[in-house]
């Protein structure tokens, strides 16, 4: 709104007030921004009026505070400013459910407050636990005590803790990840059917270090700090207030935290989904939504989108790729070894191809496909699959010829990657021939390079990957390149740290951000090496030509701006010119969160989705009205193509961005689990994986009076109360002979 | 447990307020509807008040803490000489009304003598003005939390309290000396009204210092008190005959005369 519109709301509240002040009397003590806004104007009233405000400073506040409320709308008051402080750098870890457990954390329905413990060592947690008199406890959490002994022991062991706060540091820790140790264990395609003595990860446990706290369940809220001034203002109140002197308790008033994470959901999916759908009033209050979000897939040759099912004589090769991750807490999660790498590599590998595929197209179709929710039980893969058996998807499986998927790849020099495939499957000898040959495929695509490609143990599983995910519906040839022999080389599996610098992403410090934008780093050096193998193989395993295979080399400057974009900041000159104008909005200063979430198209889809485009498609001369209505023209088909309007470049000497129509065979498929289109919100075979809705999610601190003072107030309230009834009692019945003389002018009138 | 801080403060600010309306008010439908008149007037001073207020805020130089505190000093005088105004404007209005009711009055005497007037009035805006500085602050006194994480006193909560009972029995107290001064023409008492009005005004500038303005308010209650007595005709002497529970024989001995 202008400056001006604002001005003139501020004008009509402040004649108001004036005549409905009696009536806004009570509506002011409601929480709505408007009445909030009154609150403050009528506070102000009495301050000027009788100044029987608090002091000078809180008056001097409500000036201020009225002056930001006329202006900016702000919503709060000097009393409660004096009183709470509220915690704004803070992230929940909020409830998702699948078809047999809730997981995650919540508050109690007003929030949880609790007197603040520092927690200093794991022995200190008897304070919050048994000793501390002032029980319930908000324990602030270190990282480094972020373990799940602790965590544990504060859920099982006592109801004396309110809720954890975890001061996030800056730098990470050698190891955490607070994933299970076997991801996606029920999932996969092992099972008691399938390769039993693979199942349960029971010959290679992938993530030893994961101690499952991501999927254990805590009745009270779980908030993260930043490292920062709000997080020092809170240690310096527990220091002020809070601190036991030899171990005696400390004086009130004390120092607490009020957290609020109430989840609407609980039990389970079948439990939620089904209050979802009783409809008692016009607006139906949603308790959880099915986590999803799109997959994009591209293609080398285009399909048209609207004829599914079987092709006859199409054989495709599937390279894949996973685009989510997560953290113990809400939309923090970073993934930079256990996605990004992935997917960035398999973009450059596309780029690669786009030339030669051009020149000599192969003989089989290469299909590029960017799973979504792949960490929640397969959500991308397995909606993909299910959609190719039912007739739903432009090819189906037996149209694929193999697949490739790009698992964690973050090499580093001198060390090797690892090609995994399905033990069970190549038990069959036309399988065996077809892995066999892709892996030949792959390891002679490496010359020149620095690293070889390893086959691990044959009689290990596969990893967590969107290959089982196929396996489970037909037994289709196919590797998972990886960094990781048997368990994974990621310490940071699924947490907050697989981040920059856990691929070792750094730049020069004088660099300036577009500097840093173009410097190609030894990181993008080395995932454009593999994105080189991954293209050449993928060429040759689509039976393209063999003499070209050579001249196919990946752009390391393409790799590097990738990184950068998906890892530091994605609001970067190239982003910004390879999207689409109305979408530049989701181009932030930091890295996209690639939590799948339940809000539909994600930022890394959408990133994913116009990199994929400007990376393989073909740039039209159509103007900006014909790229949104391409089917008038005479060569052109929505059908086969989408096109996408892309803002550019800024030309130098310009300030009018180079716009252009991108033409290209990327689509976005929905990435929704099965499980919900079939109404099965208790499979065994899907995910099932919810997310629970919330109204609000807020932290602040504050001091708390003691019991003493607070009966004190009450008892000196109630002898006011009682003193005066009997004194005004006593002075009504005796009015007639204590005020005597005041009689004598009304017996006057007599 | 905070809901007792919240009932506690309620208890001290209005329980004095509440108290002598349930006694002396409540049974009599004249003087709620004065009390409400009296209310009525004195949001009438506040809504002016705080117009000028927001004229003066508004041209006023925002940066300049010297200038936004000469700007609240300024309106306190402001708003407490507006009241003293329309008290001034609601005794007028009261006198012409009460020539009304004697007109409409079927036995020919006052239904409402000057004096409950006053003591009515002075209640109504006693009632308005505390609910104006407390009820805001009840609002947070709910809790969870109290004051203090800025180093604030803790005591607000209390001290707030005591300080809206001390302005609403002022509120009464000066409404009768001030309705007993114009029906006396004692100019020099109404002065007196209002001076101590601006001193009780301006001694919660001393705040957070809360010792500082509300033992100096208590004492100024007490005085203003005592002198609002003498107005509506109280003396030692029937207060020792009250104390003493003399009063029967006293009444006697007033009637025995006629």
């Amino acid at each position: 709104m202008p400056q001006g519109g604002r001005l003139y709301g501020a004008l009509q509240i402040k004649i108001l007030p004036a005549s409905c002040v009696i009536g806004c009397f009570s509506i002011a003590l409601t929480s709505s921004t408007y009445s909030h806004l009154l609150v403050l104007i009528s506070m102000t009233f009495s301050v000027v009026s009788e100044t029987r405000k608090m002091d000078l400073e809180s008056s001097k506040w409500v000036i201020i505070l009225l002056v930001c409320g006329l202006y900016k709308n702000v919503s709060c008051n000097s009393v409660e400013q004096k009183i709470y402080v509220e915690l704004n750098n803070t992230v929940p870890c909020v409830r998702l459910l699948n078809a047999t457990h809730q997981i995650g954390c919540q508050s109690s329905i007003s929030g949880d407050t609790g007197v603040i413990h520092v927690l200093e060592s794991e022995s200190d947690l008897e304070w919050p636990l048994s000793k501390g008199p002032n029980p319930p406890y908000m324990v602030l959490l270190e990282s480094s005590l972020f373990t799940r002994s602790i965590m544990m022991k504060m859920k099982n062991e006592s109801n004396r803790v309110a809720g954890v706060a975890v001061v996030v540091p800056n730098t990470s820790p050698p190891e955490f990840s607070p994933h299970t140790t076997c991801p996606n264990e029920n999932t996969g395609v092992y099972s008691d059917n399938y390769g039993p003595n693979l199942a349960h990860c029971n010959t290679t446990v992938w993530n030893p270090l994961g101690n499952g706290l991501s999927y254990e369940e805590f009745d009270f809220p779980v908030f993260s700090l930043k490292e920062d001034n709000e997080t020092e203002f809170i240690k310096q109140c527990y220091l002020d207030h809070n601190r036991a002197v030899n171990g005696s308790a400390p004086q009130y008033p004390l120092c607490a935290m009020q957290l609020f994470s109430h989840m609407h959901a609980v039990t389970n999916t079948p439990t939620c989904m089904r209050r979802n759908d009783i409809n008692f009033s016009i607006n139906p209050e949603m308790v959880c939504d099915p986590l999803g979000d799109y997959n994009v897939w591209g293609s080398i040759r285009p399909y048209n989108d609207t004829v599914f099912g079987h092709k006859e004589n199409e054989s495709v090769v599937i390279a894949a790729a996973r685009l989510d991750s997560r953290a113990f807490f809400w939309e923090v999660s970073t993934g930079a070894e256990g996605s990004i790498s992935g997917f960035v590599t398999l973009l450059a590998a596309a780029q690669a191809l786009r030339e030669v595929t051009h020149e000599a197209p192969p003989t089989r179709n290469i299909l590029f496909a960017f799973f979504q929710g792949e960490t929640f039980d397969y959500i991308g893969s397995s909606r993909m699959v299910y959609d190719m058996e039912n007739g739903k998807f432009v090819i189906d499986l037996d149209n694929v010829h193999s697949i490739l998927e790009i698992g964690q790849v973050a090499v580093h020099s001198g060390t090797n990657l690892f090609l995994h495939s399905d033990p069970v499957s190549r038990r069959n000898n036309t399988v065996n021939d077809e892995v066999k040959n892709l892996v030949n495929n792959l390891q002679s695509s490496t010359a020149g390079l620095s690293f070889l490609l390893v086959e691990p143990n044959v009689s290990q599983p596969l990893p967590p990957s969107s290959l089982q995910r196929f396996l489970r519906a037909q037994p289709i040839p196919g590797i998972v390149l990886a960094d990781h022999e048997s368990a994974f080389n990621n310490r940071y599996y699924e947490s907050f740290y697989d981040n920059a610098a856990n691929l070792n992403l750094t730049y020069p410090s004088d660099l300036s951000p577009e500097e840093q934008l173009e410097f190609v780093t030894d990181t993008a050096q080395s995932l454009t090496d593999v994105a080189t193998v991954v293209a050449r193989a993928l060429y040759k395993q689509a039976g393209g030509n063999e003499s070209l295979v050579n001249t196919i080399k990946a752009d390391p400057k393409i790799v590097t701006q990738m990184l950068y974009g998906f890892l530091v900041s994605s609001n970067n000159s190239w982003f910004q010119a390879v999207m689409a104008p109305e979408l530049k909005n989701i181009l932030k200063p930091s890295p996209p969160e690639y939590y799948v979430g339940v809000a539909m198209s994600s930022t890394p889809t959408r990133l994913v989705q116009y990199l994929l485009a400007n990376l393989t498609g073909a740039v039209t001369n159509l103007t900006q009205s014909q790229c949104q209505k391409p089917d008038e023209l005479p060569n052109e088909s929505r059908q086969m193509y989408s096109y996408l309007w892309v803002q550019g470049i800024v030309p130098p000497n310009s300030t009018q961005r180079d716009s252009f129509c991108v033409r290209a065979s990327v689509r976005l498929t929905k990435a929704v689990s099965p499980a919900f289109e079939l109404g099965e919100y208790a499979s065994k075979d899907y995910s099932t994986w919810t997310e629970s809705r919330w109204k609000f999610i807020k932290a602040r601190i504050f001091l708390v009076a003691s019991r003493d003072l607070e009966m004190l107030t009450l008892g000196a309230g109630v002898a006011v109360l009682f003193t005066s009834l009997l004194v005004t009692y006593f002075i009504s019945t005796k009015a007639d002979v204590l005020f005597s003389s005041m009689r004598e002018p009304a017996s006057a009138a007599y | 447990m905070t809901a007792s801080v919240f009932f506690g403060c309620t208890f001290i600010a209005f329980g004095p307020a509440i108290a002598l309306f349930l006694f002396t008010i409540a049974r009599d439908p004249l003087r709620v509807i004065f009390l409400i008149a009296g209310a009525f007037f004195w949001l009438c001073s506040l809504l002016l008040s705080s117009l000028v207020w927001f004229i003066t805020v508004q041209i006023s130089n925002k940066e300049s803490s010297s200038q936004q505190k000469g700007l609240l000093i300024f309106g306190v005088v402001l708003s407490v000489l507006l009241q003293e105004t329309f008290r001034f404007g609601y005794y007028k209005l009261l006198k012409k009304a009460n020539e009304g009711l004697l007109m409409l009055s079927a036995e020919e005497t006052m239904p409402i003598s000057i004096r409950q007037l006053a003591y009515v009035s002075g209640l109504g805006f006693g009632f308005m003005s505390g609910a104006f500085s407390m009820v805001n602050i009840l609002a947070d006194s709910v809790g969870p939390g109290t004051i203090g994480i800025h180093g604030d006193s803790q005591h607000y909560f209390l001290s707030s309290a005591f300080m809206t009972m001390a302005i609403i029995l002022l509120h009464m107290f000066w409404g009768v000396v001030f309705f007993d001064s114009c029906e006396k023409q004692h100019w020099w008492s109404l002065a007196v009204v209002v001076i101590s009005h601006l001193l009780v005004s301006c001694l919660t500038f001393q705040n957070p210092q809360y010792v500082g303005s509300l033992v100096p308010t208590y004492i100024i209650v007490f005085l203003v008190g005592l002198w609002a007595f003498f107005c509506a005709g109280g003396s030692l002497r029937n207060l020792k005959l009250c104390l003493t529970c003399k009063d029967k024989d006293f009444l006697l001995a007033n009637h025995r005369p006629r």
